[in-house]
């Protein structure tokens, strides 16, 4: 059974199973081991983002809106794409700055103002009540009804019970304590709470494992799987219209973009997400999987909400059960005892995520933004001459939680019942959304300045506060209620759910619309009608260009002053302890090959930034430029040094881009140069090669000449026929000899583009019949028989027609040189396919093997029976044909199979009526 | 008995020259029409001396001499290498693969012949 006592005492073993994790988590960091150095865990603790509001309120809201639910997870899943671009540099930002918190980062950005970094907690603070609020409530809720085990009963009004018994404040006090031990066990000069993030870890795991459980259950377990589920819905008039997307949500489409948006600026800017986005990130390439890992996340843990949904509504269909207790009252109603536990703590898990995670958020800011500054500025105090004020620290961090807590249950008493779980949550998801022009505003623009920051803070807050605060108090009976129907003094124009006559938005709509357009005008306004100071000047560029600062030097250049080392040393130890300043004077000095102590350290520019950028580790950058201010003689820079120390960086950066660029040009000129060198040399061992061979093919015909000159010189007595025979081979060499210097010319006319072409109208069928006339003799003395198909009639082609011959008569004498002696056959056939003549020259010699046929277009190579002898010929007229036909735009090729004769052919295109035309 | 020689060369001209000249001389010629033809028959007929063309198809002229370098009981056998290729490296070549003599195409067949016979210690 799950009596009182077994949920108790389930829920504080949980606690302490987070409590053992974290602790585990913390030694092992100590350790330089640490746990949540990991993408995995880094996703997971972003996850928080999932709170009770998603466990319970998910399928509350579903159950009214349908699909309306979606915007608060599509926006997260958005903006998260534009991480890489904004979270990166808010990131790197902060590693380099130290920043402790979202306050603390606005506060730096405009000039380490202590009075902006107030401001932004003041508004967190009020604008995160709600949101604990919510939290508490439901775990009370969930714990009340659980209680009631097996019946199902809504919890009756808060205001019915005595505040000591309401579990809402046991529970807000106990969560206090928890969070404290959690938070606050010790002073991290780098605000990091290793053992916090893995427990947050290990808490989204298991509201997701809860989550996903009671899904599949609904699904599977009451009915038979989804296909089924959605048919009894959709048999439900009720139910099926909660199916279309923009009918779900009050005000259409307005309502969807807003609330996407909304929730787009809550992943960034609820104090909590800053915390483990930023604060706590170990490792900026972190970003590169969560990019996609928390979108899964989200998908996940939403899949099984309309099922819920669903069937919740089917399974009490009087509506007497409140939908935000779907998840937890489904399980009951079906006597699964152990799945109602795993549902509650999944819900517990939900709920402490967020409040731990969140006030320990909010009390750093109010300890360094909100306390501190107005502590270290009031002299009577003597702070400045405590020599350990560690303890303080704590302590105030410990106050502020408490405080905070106790805040959000007296919201919860005052507005928790007027609203569902996400009206609830919407109001402070609107609220932080006020941060978003000035964090935003501060890292892409430098003309943002303090005022303008404070500026459009306080309007959008106000406007907040008119349109969602006092509501929600009205609401709840603690204004009157006339103030929201006629509007203040009966002022209709101020009603504050329809401001200026802005009538038919929803109230999350019209309060964000407002609310921007206050904040973002009056950012942009003040601060473009006022100047920067020489800290704001200084702190924009820092911020804005981090990208282009050399590391965290980047801060130290603006300083200048005088410092002592002990001085420096001690203001460490107050705030930090001695332990923890000796540890980070180590650094520093082995840093730069010294050793502390031992070494004398120079109390430069760059030794106070450091120390100072340590100390805001603990205290803010606000409060540790006052401290640092007090402790070392400074001389102000005056806001033309500081733009003078920029700009001479920003030239800095310009020439060694503009050197970057002129050693990328010469890079590529070098490669270029070393291309065309490459080809050159490649020519110039082809030209050569060339020389060589010619001067061998020239050498070879000499050599008989001169032979066979010499041996009929010398001997008159060589008898007649050898006589003869001598002459005509002589006759034949000087022959060969001309052929080759005039091919030779020939090639390298044509190669060097200096060949003219006379362009004309070609008839294919006379340049055959002709070309065989002119070689009528030779067919004849060699006994070849020559068969030409010709067609009737044939389109003619364009082109030079000498040159055309000279192709023709080339592919003849070939054939011919190779036919079978004595009963030589050449077969000439002309045909035209598709736009094209083609011509084929066929004999019937030897053929072909595969390698020549490979080799035989190239500059002298020649096929031919290696046995026999080389054939007669130069080897360039198969190579001249070639070009000459690629050049007219054909192919010539050959198709031959060794014993079988081989077939030249080549295609021409036919003239176009175009060219026909213009020939004509 | 006349001395035998064997011509390994591509181009039936030159060998026709070479044979004429030759013959008239009183050598017994033999004729090879590539380089492994060229192998095969110094294999047979153990010639006194080869001319050999270097630009031959299937073996180069290079490496018929330096195979026939190699054998120990051919040492007896002059070659004398005939080419078209006449630049200074294609020289140094055969006369370092072991080349008694090379004579660079065209040639005069007067000092060719005489060379042959001063090779074979035969009066001219």
């Amino acid at each position: 059974m799950l009596q009182g006592w077994v949920i108790v005492v389930t829920s504080f073993a949980y606690l302490g199973l987070l409590f053992a994790i974290a602790f585990y988590a913390d030694k092992r960091a100590d350790a330089g081991r640490s746990i949540i150095a990991s993408p995995y865990v880094y996703s997971l603790s972003l996850a928080v983002y999932a709170t009770a509001w998603t466990f319970y309120g998910s399928v509350g809201r579903a159950a009214s809106d349908g699909v309306g639910f979606l915007p608060i997870y599509v926006g997260p899943t958005l903006m998260i794409a534009l991480w890489w671009v904004v979270m990166r540099k808010i990131l790197r930002i902060s590693k380099q700055n130290r920043i402790t918190s979202l306050a603390d980062f606005i506060a730096s950005r405009y000039g380490k103002s202590a009075l902006l970094g107030g401001v932004v907690t003041v508004i967190a603070v009020i604008g995160i009540l709600p949101y604990i609020s919510l939290q508490l409530k439901a775990i009370s809720n969930s714990y009340t009804i659980v209680l009631q085990y097996p019946w199902i009963i809504m919890p009756a009004k808060i205001d019915a019970r005595p505040i000591m018994q309401d579990t809402a404040l046991w529970v807000a006090l106990i969560l206090a304590a928890f969070t404290i031990a959690f938070g606050t066990r010790h002073l991290d000069a780098a605000e990091h709470h290793e053992g916090m993030v893995a427990a947050i870890a290990f808490e989204s795991l298991v509201k997701l494992v809860a989550f996903l459980a009671v899904g599949v259950f609904v699904t599977f377990g009451i009915h038979n799987g989804l296909g089924d589920l959605f048919d009894r819905a959709a048999a439900d008039p009720k139910l099926s219209a909660m199916m279309t997307p923009l009918e779900g949500v009050a005000g259409g489409y307005a309502s969807w973009v807003w609330l996407t948006i909304l929730s787009m600026m809550a992943i960034m800017f609820l104090p909590r997400q800053f915390q483990v986005a930023v604060i706590e990130n170990t490792n900026e390439r972190h970003l590169n999987k969560a990019i996609w890992l928390f979108p899964s996340y989200m998908l996940a843990i939403n899949i099984f909400v309309l099922p819920i949904a669903f069937g919740g509504m089917l399974h009490f269909p009087e509506g007497n059960v409140d939908a935000d207790t779907f998840v937890l009252t489904l399980p009951m109603s079906e006597k699964q005892e152990l799945l109602t536990l795993l549902v509650f703590i999944g819900g517990l898990s939900a709920a402490t995520g967020m409040v731990i995670v969140e006030t320990i958020a909010l009390s750093t800011m109010v300890c360094n933004d909100l306390v501190m500054p107005v502590l270290l500025r009031l002299r009577r105090l003597r702070l400045n001459e405590r020599s350990d004020l560690t303890g303080l620290l704590l302590g105030i961090r410990r106050g502020a939680i408490v405080g905070i807590l106790l805040l959000g249950y007296l919201y919860f008493r005052l507005a928790g019942e007027a609203y569902a779980l996400v009206s609830i949550g919407l109001i402070s998801f609107a609220a932080v959304a006020q941060f978003a022009p000035v964090v935003l505003g501060g890292i892409f623009w430098k003309g943002g300045t303090r005022r303008g920051a404070l500026a459009g803070l306080c309007a959008g807050f106000s406007v907040w506060t008119y349109t969602l605060l006092l509501p929600a108090l009205a609401r709840s009976g603690w204004l009157p209620i006339s103030f929201m129907e006629q509007g203040p003094y009966g002022v209709a124009l101020l009603k504050p759910l329809e401001l200026f006559g802005l009538a038919g938005l929803d109230q999350i709509t019209h309060a964000m619309i407002w609310s921007m357009l206050a904040n973002v005008g009056a950012y942009v306004t003040v601060s473009l009608s006022g100047t920067q100071s020489a800290d704001e000047h200084r702190q924009a560029s820092l911020f804005v260009d981090v990208f282009g600062q050399a590391g965290e030097a980047g801060g130290a250049r603006f300083w200048r002053g005088t410092a002592s080392v002990p001085d420096l040393y001690n203001l460490l130890a107050r705030f930090l302890g001695s332990a923890a300043a000796d540890s980070s004077f180590e650094d520093y000095a082995r840093a730069r090959g010294l050793r502390w102590p031992g070494d004398a350290l120079i109390a430069d520019g760059d030794f106070v930034h450091y120390v100072e950028v340590q100390l805001a580790g603990a205290i803010g950058a606000a409060s540790a430029r006052i401290m640092v201010a007090s402790a070392v003689k400074e001389e102000a820079l005056t806001l033309e040094e500081v733009r003078k120390i920029l700009d001479e960086a920003s030239q800095v950066v310009m020439y060694s881009h503009r050197l970057e660029q002129k050693s990328r040009e010469l890079e590529t000129a070098t490669t270029d140069l070393r291309t065309a060198n490459e080809r050159l040399k490649e020519l110039d061992r082809l030209k050569d090669e060339f020389v060589s061979t010619v001067t061998h093919e020239l050498r070879t015909p000499l050599t008989s000449i001169r032979a066979f000159s010499e041996i009929l010189r010398e001997d008159p007595h060589v008898d007649a026929a050898q006589r003869q025979r001598f002459l005509d081979i002589i006759t034949k060499e000087t022959e060969r000899l001309t052929r080759l210097i005039n091919q030779v010319l020939d090639l390298s006319k044509i190669e060097s583009g200096e060949a003219e072409w006379h362009e004309s109208r070609v008839d294919m069928k006379e340049v055959i019949s002709d070309t065989v006339t002119a070689m009528e003799q030779l067919f004849q003395e060699r006994n070849i028989q020559v068969d030409a198909r010709l067609p009737e009639w044939t389109a003619p082609v364009s082109g030079d027609v000498d040159r055309i011959i000279q192709v023709m008569l080339n592919l003849l004498s070939n054939a011919a040189k190779f036919c079978d002696s004595g009963k030589g056959r050449i077969e000439i056939a002309l045909s035209e396919r598709g736009g094209w003549q083609r011509v084929d020259v066929r004999d019937n010699g030897p053929g072909i093997s595969p390698a020549d046929q490979a080799i035989i277009f190239d500059k002298f190579r020649q096929g031919g029976d290696t046995l026999t002898g080389k054939p007669q010929g130069t080897g360039l007229g198969l190579h001249i044909c070639r070009h000459i036909i690629e050049h007219h735009g054909g192919k010539l090729w050959v198709e031959s199979r060794p014993g079988e004769g081989a077939c030249f052919s080549f295609t021409l295109p036919i003239e176009h009526a175009g060219t026909a035309a213009l020939a004509a | 008995m006349g001395k035998q020689v064997l011509i390994a060369d591509d181009e039936p001209n030159i060998v026709a020259a070479l044979e004429f000249l030759l013959q008239r001389n009183g050598y017994i010629v033999h004729i090879a029409r590539n380089g492994d033809e060229a192998m095969s028959m110094i294999e047979r007929l153990k010639p006194d001396l080869v001319l050999l063309d270097v630009m031959m198809p299937l073996r180069s002229g290079y490496d018929v001499c330096q195979r026939v370098r190699e054998r120990e009981e051919w040492r007896h056998i002059k070659i004398v290498m005939l080419s078209a290729k006449g630049r200074e490296v294609e020289v140094n070549k055969g006369v370092s693969l072991g080349a008694d003599l090379y004579i660079t195409k065209p040639f005069s067949t007067r000092e060719l012949v005489a060379r042959i016979n001063e090779l074979l210690g035969a009066n001219p």
